[in-house]
């Protein structure tokens, strides 16, 4: 209370000020992020003439979308996995650089670009690398080495998630450094004083320190996975394996139309799923800050 | 590219046209031409109602009211697009009227929404050029117009009050880099192990109408039929599981690298590629000719309506008709230019030929086969 007032401006006028400043937060959350995702929620429900069905509901249970479905979670669940493990390995090898030093400036920077590397762009690379008139496609070719064509990478399972990772490790890197970070060597110290070994520190101290952020992180590569668009969207062209490609097949199809609303009830089921996702992620972040100051 | 992508989707199906007769209200269109009949009876009648040069009093007068609005807007059609660079350049030179050529790279939907978007502006489209499914859906936006040639069309390829006529079309064929790959006799070649990692479907079947008619086209190759996709579908899969099939969206630019030296695609559209890569060839399986047209409309709230149908009289005369041919499509006069001896025979000459007669789905047959396309197509290839 002291404090407040100490900071609090003379009159009462701060927190009209204040709430002032907060308004194009909100106009910004309600246009972008609110709004999008009520029409997703009421599209869902409406069939061609704006009456109330569960229509669209019922298709998605249709093989295609199901199966989708399964793949997109499938898909991410297997990126995050290996991103976050390796991604974590190398935030911690990163974090025993000293701050500031030039191999950690490097590193940190360079993920924070790669991270931010997807779509169109890392598509067309790896088009350009792999991909069938890739030079190292081609390169392989002239050793008489099959590659097929260098097909695989257009295809969801293989192609994808090795493009995925390409992102998927940086972003680790950078949401898990702090929380390696936030380490304190005096832990350590503490353990070996009191006789521990390594196993010891890792199994009773890191470990249950680094748990909470790792899952954290986890998760969020499991949702930057899941909404991912362009890049699956710029390599894959038949078949709409991943559910953000049957949304856009919905909407933008000269063959079949009329079936928008459905792939609103498409969003709708990837909403449902961040839904409970973000909702782990909340839930352990608030139990990791307890010990890691950021 | 974004061209190749995006008309791609728009191409017809023909299949539908059938339905579409049946379809097109008839109550709403017998209002329309009678009150527009009764206008055009009316000498110097009103341009915008108008169902026939006569209407307007012959085509003299259509040719001064259109001079006299001295421009025409046209939308979503790109310069190399069916040789619609050189049809506009020859409609503005004949009859000096200025052709606003919008969003070349527009697909159908587009059309159609920025004549709604626009509509009652000097800028809205005057004509459209559509792909079949938005064409027919759209059809209360269309002012009914019969062309000089209107009764030479075949009925399949005209709305029976003229709100819609078929413009130009194609075949679907298999088109191939010769330098690359052996010749293709058979659709079976495709199997072999030359072709891995070099087939190309031109979109989705689920989303672009020419991957769908190049399903259907492998349908009758393999001997099934254009309701039931089943062997078109095994037969991709196959070519999947060999590799030979790539999820590459084919445009010019990869068929011009050399990442896609086998597209299956529209014939024109494959027809166009030896321009750039001289040693492509196009192929069109006997038996199994899947014919798709374009539909030529004129806006119901057309800002310049004399000028558009002096557009649509234009494009239907000998001469129009045969710039669509040289451009490597097949003009919806070609038949009847064939037999009067009208038609540009050099530019016949060049196109494919396959035995057997074009094929034409019904919308039931169509509506089968994407119902088996929804459940098994991703199956199949994915």
């Amino acid at each position: 209370m002291a404090d407040r007032q100490r900071l609090g401006a003379p009159s009462g006028r701060r927190p009209g000020g204040a709430l002032l400043g907060v308004v194009p937060f909100f106009l910004y959350t309600t246009a972008f992020l609110l709004l999008p995702t009520l029409i997703v929620i009421v599209g869902a429900f409406l069939d061609g003439d704006s009456r109330f069905t569960l229509g669209n509901l019922e298709a998605l249970r249709s093989p295609a979308v199901t199966t989708a479905l399964w793949q997109s979670v499938a898909l991410s669940v297997v990126t995050a996995v290996i991103g976050a493990a390796v991604g974590g390995v190398l935030a911690y090898a990163v974090s025993t650089a000293p701050a500031g030093s030039l191999v950690r400036r490097f590193v940190t920077s360079l993920c924070g670009v790669l991270a931010q590397f997807g779509g169109v762009a890392l598509a067309f690379a790896f088009m350009a690398t792999f991909g069938l008139q890739g030079f190292v496609n081609l390169w392989l070719v002239d050793l008489g080495i099959n590659t097929g064509g260098g097909a695989w990478l257009y295809t969801w399972d293989k192609g994808l998630t090795l493009v995925y990772l390409i992102f998927q490790i940086p972003l680790m890197v950078i949401v898990f450094l702090p929380a390696v970070d936030g380490l304190r060597p005096q832990w350590r110290e503490a353990s070996e004083t009191l006789g521990g070994t390594t196993w010891t520190y890792w199994r009773r101290v890191g470990g249950p320190i680094l748990l909470p952020p790792f899952v954290g992180s986890l998760l969020l590569l499991f949702t930057n996975a899941f909404s991912a668009y362009a890049t699956a969207a710029a390599l894959i062209s038949q078949g709409s394996p991943l559910v953000p490609l049957q949304i856009a097949a919905s909407l933008n199809s000269e063959t079949v139309l009329g079936q928008e609303n459905v792939g609103k009830a498409m969003a709708l089921a990837m909403v449902l799923v961040v839904a409970v996702v973000m909702a782990i992620y909340a839930w352990i972040d608030r139990r990791s800050s307890r010990w890691l100051q950021r | 590219m974004t061209r190749a992508l995006s008309r791609r989707a728009t191409i017809a199906l023909v299949g539908l046209t059938a339905t579409a007769l049946a379809a097109c209200s008839p109550p709403a269109k017998t209002d329309s031409s009678a009150s527009s009949s009764a206008s055009g009876s009316a000498a110097a009648a009103d341009a915008k109602t108008a169902t026939s040069a006569e209407a307007m009093g012959g085509m003299a007068a259509l040719e001064a009211a259109a001079k006299k609005e001295g421009t025409l807007n046209v939308i979503a059609l790109p310069p190399d697009w069916a040789n619609y660079g050189e049809i506009i350049k020859a409609f503005e030179a004949k009859y000096g009227i200025k052709v606003v050529s919008d969003q070349p790279d527009a697909d159908s939907a587009t059309e159609i929404s920025t004549a709604k978007n626009l509509k009652g502006q000097s800028k809205a489209p005057d004509v459209f050029d559509l792909g079949a499914v938005v064409a027919l859906a759209n059809t209360d936006m269309y002012a009914p117009y019969k062309v000089a040639s209107f009764d030479k069309i075949p009925s399949q390829f005209k709305d029976a009050d003229g709100k819609w006529v078929n413009d130009y079309g194609g075949y679907m064929a298999v088109g191939y880099d010769s330098s690359k790959v052996p010749a293709i006799t058979s659709i079976d070649d495709l199997l072999k192990p030359e072709f891995q990692g070099k087939i190309a479907l031109n979109g989705d079947p689920l989303k672009a109408a020419a991957g769908f008619a190049g399903v259907q086209m492998v349908s009758l190759a393999k001997g099934g039929t254009l309701d039931d996709v089943t062997k078109a579908v095994d037969f991709f899969g196959e070519l999947k599981k060999a590799g030979n099939l790539i999820p590459v969206d084919p445009t010019s630019a990869t068929v011009e690298s050399g990442a896609t030296p086998v597209v299956i695609n529209w014939d024109y559209l494959n027809a166009a590629h030896v321009a750039k890569v001289p040693t492509w060839k196009v192929w069109v399986p006997d038996n199994a000719i899947i014919a798709g047209y374009y539909f030529q409309a004129i806006n119901a709230d057309a800002p310049h309506p004399a000028a558009a149908r002096l557009w649509q009289e234009f494009l239907y005369s000998d001469e129009g008709q045969n710039f669509w041919l040289k451009g490597g499509a097949r003009p919806v006069l070609m038949d009847e230019m064939t037999k009067a001896g009208t038609v540009d025979k050099e530019a016949a000459a060049k196109l494919p030929t396959a035995k057997g007669e074009p094929q034409v789905s019904s919308a039931e047959q169509t509506d089968k086969a994407k119902k088996y396309l929804t459940d098994n197509w991703a199956k199949a290839v994915g």
